[in-house]
């Protein structure tokens, strides 16, 4: 049933003489959410963003190994970046709407991938995005009004509604929730157990019970290493690795 | 290992006194109404009865510990184990408490009928067995040692098989008995008492073991207690 939408083989990472990430080995499941869990600097969020090839930008970074999605090598030679990152959507943690309206938010993306022909097309591209984020009842009178004027948790979904607007297949989400309170937490904990029928999505979190929640897989990274990666619901419950274990219980030595 | 947060392992730790208590509690209930039939003594059965519901409020006190452990902490994997069976091995161990309140009720109506013998001796020492079970149990439980809890599970056998033949004595006992059944008749459900607290006490080393393991022992246990089927 499961079939892998991403695979990595011995990823390496190095920031200059740091060495980031070891041999990492995974293969990311299609239509489920993966919660990469672990402590600060133990390199889940390095390895979130080889997958979108985010760490290009940083000129110490070398990356070796290798990452297919959909069996194709995004580092290879003739794949364009930009290209790579609408197939693979990011949201970060802290919601970061560019300072336009909302409409234009969501519009951005499609814009300048050309992706619609004419002004009710994009509308359309713009309402469905708005809806698939869930936050069109609450911005649809509102669209031209500036995206900052909206709350934190509105806000991070209309990241999500902007990432979506490009039509990726995937989405990469760091921390999406951390900036937010209890309540607008669920409403994107929902969001995202109902985005995982259309899109490949791998959150990264530091709240043990965000992953139980709302993932079907969990990898567990420390030091630089993939510890363990298991279904969720073994990994909360039975972990075969003493770290794992030891982190996910607040245990130390 | 220990919990960063100290205050979590100091919840457990008294969780797991409260199980000591209760175990220690159960333990003294059958060991003394026990020695009171043995000697055949009236005197403290009913103080023995009225203890019961300490077990009881015990009990009530060990779910409510797990129950604010729970929302408080939010435990995951062995730690949420661990709190999972001290709920089931406090119930079994109110259990225990009742069994042993139940035998000193009908304690009351077999210490005058002076029923002497074999059966008695057979009954006393299940009893004793049964007793080394649930102590060897709690200690496997206190120190979530696994190999020791397997040992009590493994050795519900030899109760089993020793309830099986003592049934068998008392129904001979009470086809002789005639008119004074009555004694002989709660001597059988004494046996049986006994016996359940047996399969309790392989019940928490089952539990302990799952909580060491993540799952049960598997069940290919020997079982002997065939006095169900007798006349059948």
């Amino acid at each position: 049933m499961s079939n892998t939408k991403i695979t990595t083989r011995n990823v390496n990472v190095h920031y200059g003489d740091n060495h980031a990430l070891h041999n990492v080995t995974i293969d990311v499941e299609a239509n489920a959410v993966t919660a990469f869990i672990g402590p600060s600097g133990c390199g889940k969020s390095t390895f979130l963003r080889c997958l979108n090839r985010m760490n290009d930008v940083i000129d110490s970074c070398r990356i070796d190994g290798e990452i297919l999605i959909d069996n194709r090598n995004i580092y290879d030679a003739n794949l364009d970046p930009v290209e790579l990152r609408a197939q693979v959507g990011m949201v970060f943690q802290k919601p970061n709407p560019f300072p336009k309206s909302i409409y234009d938010n969501v519009a951005y993306g499609p814009r300048i991938h050309g992706l619609t022909s004419s002004r009710a097309e994009l509308d359309e591209v713009v309402e469905t995005s708005l809806r698939r984020a869930g936050l069109w009842e609450e911005v649809k009178n509102r669209q031209t009004a500036v995206a900052s004027g909206l709350s934190g948790g509105q806000q991070q979904r209309l990241c999500i509604a902007r990432a979506i607007a490009v039509n990726p297949d995937i989405l990469l989400m760091d921390e999406p929730c951390s900036a937010l309170d209890p309540i607008a937490t669920a409403i994107i904990e929902e969001l995202i157990d109902d985005l995982r029928n259309s899109y490949t999505i791998i959150i990264v979190t530091h709240s043990m019970q965000q992953a139980a929640r709302i993932s079907q897989k969990t990898a567990y990274f420390h030091m630089g290493h993939l510890v363990e990666y298991d279904s969720t619901d073994n990994i909360f419950t039975r972990p075969q690795e003493k770290q794992t274990e030891a982190y996910i219980s607040g245990k130390i030595g | 290992m220990v919990h960063i947060v100290s205050s979590f392992d100091e919840d457990f730790a008294s969780l797991n006194q409260t199980i000591a208590q209760l175990g220690g509690l159960a333990e003294a209930q059958l060991s003394e109404v026990t020695d009171l039939l043995e000697v055949r003594k009236i005197d403290g059965l009913r103080e023995l009865i009225a203890r019961d519901k300490e077990l009881d409020k015990l009990e009530e006190q060990l779910n409510e510990q797990a129950i604010t452990l729970i929302a408080r902490r939010a435990p995951m994997a062995q730690d949420l184990r661990r709190v999972l069976v001290a709920i089931k091995v406090a119930s079994a161990l109110e259990r225990v408490g009742d069994y042993a309140k139940n035998i000193a009720k009908r304690a009351q109506i077999i210490i005058p009928a002076q029923i002497n013998g074999a059966p008695m001796a057979s009954l006393i020492r299940m009893s004793h067995m049964v007793q080394q079970m649930l102590h060897q149990v709690m200690d496997a439980y206190m120190e979530m040692d696994d190999k020791l809890a397997l040992d009590v599970y493994n050795r519900d056998v030899e109760v089993d098989q020793l309830h099986t033949s003592l049934f068998h004595s008392l129904v001979s006992l009470l086809h002789e008995a005639g008119e004074s059944s009555t004694a002989p008749s709660h001597l059988l459900f004494v046996a049986k008492n006994i016996e359940r607290v047996g399969d309790f006490a392989t019940n928490i080393a089952e539990q302990i073991y799952f909580l060491v393991h993540g799952h049960l022992p598997s069940d290919d246990r020997q079982k002997a207690d065939h006095s169900s089927d007798l006349g059948a």
